[in-house]
């Protein structure tokens, strides 16, 4: 849904008068003003008949037509006529989003029939933006990209069905259709693309290697042009209205004391249980704000490893962080606010007495220890595609979802403990370029008994500087029977440094 | 060996050394036991593991076991013996690890009795380093007391630190043994091996035995014969 008029449109129905008539009879335009003077944002029919185009300067437009009237835009007010436009529009379908500055987004899957097909819909939905004064152009598509390009450059009130052949049907649209940058689209006019079907003319990966730099798909043509045909997924930020649980207490007389304080948080802890309850959520984040008499507020946050409503727990994990709040003269007023909720279905209460007998659940002590101890404190490891031992692991928090990774192979005996840091060793070789017979490690001798290896794994060359030298890896044992993996950084004569150092990286167990 | 002769044997060290040939230590583990070893070496950490991991194989649990493990270290444990690394790790613990640096030892101590108090974990490894202050016999005891209460066993690692007063039920002194010669490649490490010395235990005579993890369970052996053991055949000698 295009609305392509908006600022007019706007300032149309500020001044109270219909299309063409009363003070729009003349030529008009809204201006921002900019570093370089005063620039149109937008311009009326009158105006637009006169030679004065949006993105021109004042002064040029003035010198085609003297008598062009200016008023000053306003985009802050555009953009919020639009935001309560998506809640309005909401009436043809239960979701929508904005495409600022002029284009909502609404999701009418399965809600045609309610308005008898897809055009009678749209002519409803046409009716509606008349009757409002507004100008719309809309369309329907399986694809926010595809709607887009159909409503700004395809014909009136267009509609692509599911079941059409998209790429066909919109080939003869122009590549602006795309939602390009101005940069890109200078690009591509260079290029002699001109419109969508061009760009199927020639092979993707030579657009692949032109634009290979794009990562924003506001720059790079093959992403607008995935989207647009439904290939890669677009992600929109519906409008929704949603209010944060939030509870407060205001006090009689302000508190200094933590005693009072505490009993204040169990209150509230109790009020957002309640309010959480009713809502069927539990919640994941948690801020309380204390609102200081002499005009001060501390804030402090809460996340949990799962959704919770428990009290007790809340306020168990907020008394560690209320330790180093000031009270000053007192704190007249506290607000506990869940600014996200999860889902959390009605179950039986009172986890803690429970836990007394039979033990936590696992969220509630890895939240416990996470407040304690620090985000970073509790992990867990997690493989990284990589070869390099110490990249091939990597610490996330602990109840995130596993990210997919290749399995390690088995055949590679790796050490059970891996230090942060390989620690450097100083070796007496058995032979020249093989493995040492003794080394010295942390101020002890010690002798290798048996060994295998050496398995040699060299520097990602995708990721390192060439000089990256190769390492070549052994599993030891010494005469104590003690187990450790040490590689040799290099080779003797690959150029790229000195003699090679060995290093100490594993223990095994 | 058939249960009549065990009414023969009158005196202690023999009852004791019968014993030791029936038993497999991951057998009846106890709810807290510590581990003492040195602070280069990761034999500590192995033997835990494998004792838990024993402990958790021979308990009676017929599904697939998901729950949790927590590995709490403090930052001098980081420092000497390293992160605990995945592709090492045994492959039944690989996806339930979950690893806690604390940097002082009254935080680690926090974080054990928090994992012992959790009904969701399979068990708690803890590493620490010295003798902290904070370790002392009531701390000691409030784990063991959490860890008998919640049913979730702690094995407590302690590296470089002497034996002091403690109340686990079972106390290990662990040192690295020579590995059995692998099959295929004789002069390559094999399966780990510990020489581990069990000086204080409730339910057992104390002794030193070499432990070995054959990959599907811990094998004893008596610690003089270490190539007659060998020779008689890898099989558990809970069998015998």
């Amino acid at each position: 849904m295009w609305l392509p008029r908006l600022a007019i449109d706007r300032w149309r129905l500020g001044e109270g008068c219909a299309r063409g008539e009363g003070p729009d009879a003349d030529p008009l335009a809204l201006i921002a003003e900019t570093a370089h003077g005063p620039r149109i944002d937008a311009v009326n029919d009158a105006g637009r008949a006169a030679g004065a185009r949006r993105g021109m300067m004042l002064a040029d437009a003035r010198t085609l037509c003297p008598r062009l009237k200016v008023a000053p835009s306003d985009p802050e007010g555009d953009l919020a006529f639009l935001g309560k436009l998506a809640v309005w529009a909401q009436r043809w379908g239960p979701w929508s989003a904005l495409d600022a500055p002029d284009g909502l987004v609404i999701d009418v899957t399965a809600v045609a029939h309610l308005f008898g097909g897809e055009t009678r819909l749209l002519a409803d939905a046409q009716a509606a933006f008349a009757r409002r004064r507004l100008t719309a152009r809309l369309a329907i598509a399986p694809t926010a990209g595809a709607a887009w390009a159909l409503s700004h450059f395809g014909p009136e009130r267009a509609i692509l069905q599911p079941g059409d052949d998209a790429a066909a049907c919109l080939e003869e649209l122009p590549v602006a259709a795309l939602r390009l940058d101005d940069e890109v689209l200078v690009v591509l006019r260079r290029l002699g693309l001109k419109r969508l079907g061009d760009l199927h003319g020639i092979g993707r990966s030579a657009l692949h290697r032109r634009f290979r730099n794009r990562k924003s798909p506001a720059a790079n043509p093959l992403i607008r042009m995935d989207q647009l045909l439904g290939r890669v997924s677009e992600p929109l930020l519906p409008v929704v209205r949603r209010q944060a649980p939030l509870v407060q207490r205001r006090l009689l007389e302000p508190i200094r004391h933590r005693e009072l304080l505490d009993q204040v948080v169990a209150d509230l802890a109790g009020d957002m249980a309640r309010e959480l309850e009713g809502k069927g959520q539990g919640a994941r984040r948690l801020e309380i704000g204390l609102w200081r008499v002499d005009g001060e507020v501390a804030m402090r946050h809460l996340e949990l490893s799962a959704a919770t409503r428990d009290p007790a727990h809340v306020c168990r994990l907020f008394s560690a962080k209320l330790d180093d709040v000031d009270a000053g003269f007192g704190i007249e007023m506290v607000r506990l606010r869940a600014s996200w909720t999860e889902p959390l279905a009605l179950e039986q209460g009172d986890i803690e007495a429970a836990a007394e007998t039979q033990g936590t659940s696992l969220a509630a002590c890895l939240d416990r220890l996470t407040v304690r101890l620090g985000e970073k404190a509790v992990r867990r490891p997690v493989l990284h595609a990589s070869h390099m031992p110490e990249r091939a692991q990597r610490w996330r928090p602990p109840l995130e979802r596993e990210p997919a990774a290749q399995e390690e192979l088995r055949f590679h005996a790796r050490p059970l403990k891996l230090l942060d840091r390989a620690e450097k060793i100083a070796v007496l070789y058995a032979t020249p370029d093989g493995h040492p017979k003794a080394f010295r490690w942390r101020g002890q001798v010690r002798e290798i008994a048996r060994v295998e290896g050496p398995e040699r794994i060299a520097p990602e060359w995708w990721r390192s500087k060439s000089t990256a030298r190769l390492r070549d890896y052994y599993r030891i044992e010494d005469t104590a029977g003690c187990r450790y993996w040490i590689y040799r950084h290099g080779l003797m004569e690959d150029g790229r440094g000195g003699l090679p150092d060995w290093f100490l990286q594993g223990l095994c167990a | 060996m058939p249960a009549t002769m065990l009414s023969d044997l009158c005196d202690v060290d023999a009852l004791a050394a019968a014993r030791s040939t029936r038993w497999r230590p991951g057998l009846a583990a106890p709810a807290h036991s510590e581990i003492f070893a040195g602070g280069s070496e990761g034999g500590g950490a192995g033997l835990a593991l494998a004792l838990a991991c024993d402990a958790l194989r021979s308990s009676l649990v017929e599904d697939e076991d998901r729950r949790a493990v927590l590995w709490v270290q403090d930052r001098a444990a980081v420092r000497l013996t390293g992160r605990p690394y995945r592709p090492g790790l045994p492959v039944e613990l690989r996806r339930r690890l979950i690893h806690v640096v604390a940097e002082k030892a009254e935080d680690a101590l926090f974080a054990l009795e928090e994992g012992l108090r959790c009904r969701e974990l399979a068990f708690v490894i803890g590493e620490l380093t010295g003798n902290p202050k904070a370790l002392d016999f009531t701390a000691s005891r409030r784990l063991s007391l959490a860890a008998e209460k919640y049913g979730v066993p702690l094995w407590l690692v302690r590296l470089d630190a002497q034996r002091d007063l403690s109340s686990a039920r079972m106390r290990w002194d662990v040192r690295a043994a020579a590995s059995p010669a692998p099959r295929w490649n004789a002069v390559a490490p094999g399966n780990p091996s510990w020489r581990a010395e069990l000086f204080r235990a409730r339910a057992h005579a104390p002794g030193e035995w070499i432990l070995r993890d054959d990959g599907r369970s811990l094998v004893a052996a008596p610690p003089h014969s270490v190539g007659v053991a060998a020779a008689a055949g890898d099989r558990p000698l809970a069998a015998g």
